[in-house]
């Protein structure tokens, strides 16, 4: 081998077509950074919080907190590797909420009808959002701050309107409760499910299907992108569209586990779910980033958020961990990001 | 006499009231590398931009295997074969090599009705494109585009473009950022497509690159053609000055050595515009 030409071993590398899952072939995916996040966060808890986190009842604790951020964190994330913020979802989540109990609750409809209302809140928002990112070229930044605030004072104006009160209350039926609200084995939220529903359907998205490459590429150069030929716009206004979709639908599922819906409520997911994606390796500007990478961020983020009331620590250390946890995330992503970068200089060598 | 690929006739370019480009004609035939030179601001981008698509002439005709094209958009010019492939190559730093080579044409395989990325082809096929225009480094699509050097980058660039059909291909300044090694890389893709019988428009203001490939060569000044002619009709000083708008660029270093060594090693104050 030693004596081969240059040549012949590139035919022979290009030949064998199946990768190596070598070490280093797995510290350039994306996900490398935050998997290591993930473990770490998990074993010290497993020291510090003892034989309670492992626990099915510690398990649920944190995957309960983990699905309902989790499905909104997963079209962030995909909109952040396109290169677009969608802050709205912090509104969009007691819209749709509000709408669904308003409908169903205060006014008596059928379910399905106040369901169907809440998610379409969720696509209208998406809708705005993303018409008025391709038309004004507004950062989205900036356009989903401006649709968050409106959304917030719609709902909050509507509910005084028409229920004369700030919050609504709902009895969800079997089967919504059934698909919606149930608890399985009574602490499992059935959220989960739909959280991995929706991680397989965008794992599917981004990286098998050929609209993948389209998201990769318009959050790497949009010009180039569309220059290339893809639908810039309408992939812009679809992916708003999912992440509105998908924050009406936790807003939705809420009303139906907590039996009521408020106003006020849902701000929180606005920067959980940027956390969650960050620390799971998407780059903040664009272009990189991975579904499981996502999900590692969200677990690593929940299990933080409830493992510290499993510790004998205060409990508002959790917030000083998950700062320092997101900063040594983004470090580390980097580097990880510039092995994956570096990789060609080492081969020539 | 063959039919050029792709023709210019009395092109004019203006932006409200500021005029660009000045009266242009040019040809390119197929299997020739037209050398566009010009130094900055002497409206090469513009020319390049007009000939795919971005801007429409103010006036003049574009002409394509002798028959009158309008260009409404890129996608126009793309669709009839002109690519352009601009300074930086790769735009997609953070995307592996064969999904950036695919973008807007991925390779699909249907499993039910799902649509899949087909992987393994486009890596295969992107490997292989730009080995056969001898770049036999890149063998592994997987590898990132931000992890190739510029030539790399460029000649990737290059290959992508052929392997679509291109049939006229714009480079815009290839070798400008490159090392000398690179940028002998880069030239001989620029032969290798040439080889293959495409039209090759080569946009630079590095006469020894020109020199190295070009066929015929179209020097700018200030949006209008000064010089128009063949490989060996002017020497490389003589090009250098046409580019430098008639000053003598050779006897510069003369000039300022002289000037230095009458003002005590300092270089001369740059002339009042």
């Amino acid at each position: 081998m030693a004596t081969a030409t240059q040549s012949k071993s590139a035919a022979s590398a290009s030949g064998s077509s199946k990768p190596l899952l070598t070490l280093g072939r797995i510290a350039r995916r994306p996900e490398a950074g935050s998997f290591l996040g993930m473990a770490a966060v998990f074993t010290f808890f497993v020291i510090f919080a003892g034989k309670i986190f492992v626990s099915p009842a510690g398990f649920a604790s944190w995957l309960n907190v983990a699905a309902e951020i989790g499905i909104v964190a997963l079209p962030i994330g995909i909109l952040m590797i396109a290169g677009e913020l969608d802050l709205s979802i912090g509104a969009i989540i007691p819209a749709a909420s509000l709408t669904t109990a308003v409908v169903s609750g205060h006014y008596g409809a059928p379910e399905a009808v106040g369901i169907f209302a809440g998610l379409a809140v969720g696509l209208l928002v998406g809708l705005v959002n993303g018409l008025l990112v391709i038309r004004t070229q507004v950062p989205s930044l900036i356009v989903t701050i401006g649709t968050m605030f409106a959304v917030m004072g719609l709902t909050l104006g509507f509910a005084v309107l028409l229920t004369g009160s700030t919050s609504a209350f709902i009895v969800p039926g079997a089967v919504s409760k059934a698909v919606l609200g149930q608890f399985i084995g009574g602490m499992f939220q059935i959220t989960i499910f739909w959280w991995i529903t929706a991680a397989l359907i965008m794992a599917y998205l981004l990286h098998v299907s050929p609209v993948g490459n389209w998201i990769f590429a318009l959050g790497g150069d949009r010009v180039s992108a569309r220059n290339a030929g893809i639908p810039t716009e309408r992939l812009t206004i679809s992916l708003f569209m999912i992440s509105g979709f998908c924050a009406a639908f936790v807003g939705v599922s809420q009303a139906m586990v907590y039996q009521s819906a408020q106003v006020a409520g849902g701000q929180a997911f606005i920067f959980n779910s940027i956390m969650c994606v960050v620390i799971g390796g998407v780059l903040l500007t664009g272009g990189f980033g991975s579904v499981i990478g996502i999900i590692f961020g969200t677990i690593t983020f929940s299990m933080v958020n409830q493992g510290i009331y499993f510790t004998g620590f205060d409990p508002n250390l959790g917030s000083v961990i998950i700062g320092a946890l997101l900063l040594i995330a983004v470090l580390t992503n980097d580097s990880f990001r510039q092995l994956a970068l570096s990789y060609s200089t080492k081969k020539k060598s | 006499m063959t039919t050029p690929v792709l023709e210019l006739r009395n092109v004019n370019k203006s932006f409200g009231p500021i005029d660009v480009l000045h009266d242009i004609s040019l040809k390119v035939n197929a299997g020739e590398v037209l050398c566009l030179l010009g130094d900055n601001g002497a409206g090469k981008s513009t020319l390049i931009k007009t000939l795919a698509g971005v801007h429409k002439p103010t006036s003049g005709e574009i002409w394509m295997d002798g028959e009158r094209v309008d260009f409404g958009k890129p996608k126009d010019a793309a669709d009839r074969g002109i690519a352009t492939v601009h300074q930086f190559g790769g735009t997609f730093p953070l995307m592996s090599i064969g999904r950036s080579f695919f973008v807007g044409v991925e390779p699909v395989k249907k499993i039910g009705p799902f649509k899949i990325f087909d992987r393994k082809t486009a890596n295969e096929t992107a490997v292989k494109a730009v080995q056969e225009f001898g770049i036999t480094r890149i063998d592994d699509g997987d590898r990132l585009i931000g992890g190739l050097s510029g030539g790399e980058r460029q000649s990737l660039a290059i290959a992508r473009a052929v392997h679509f059909g291109a049939r006229v291909l714009i480079l815009d300044e290839p070798t400008a950022a490159l090392g000398v090694k690179q940028a002998s890389h880069v030239l001989r893709i620029v032969l290798e497509a040439k080889k293959r019988g495409i039209a090759v428009i080569f946009i630079t203001h590095q006469v020894t690159h020109a020199m190295a490939v070009g066929d015929h060569f179209a020097v700018l000044i200030r949006g209008a053609l000064a010089a128009n002619f063949m490989r060996d009709e002017k020497s490389r000083e003589e090009i250098t000055d046409l580019m430098a708008g008639g000053e003598a660029l050779a006897d510069l270093g003369s000039e300022i050595e002289t000037y230095m060594e009458s003002h005590e090693g300092h270089p001369p104050p740059p002339p009042a515009e």
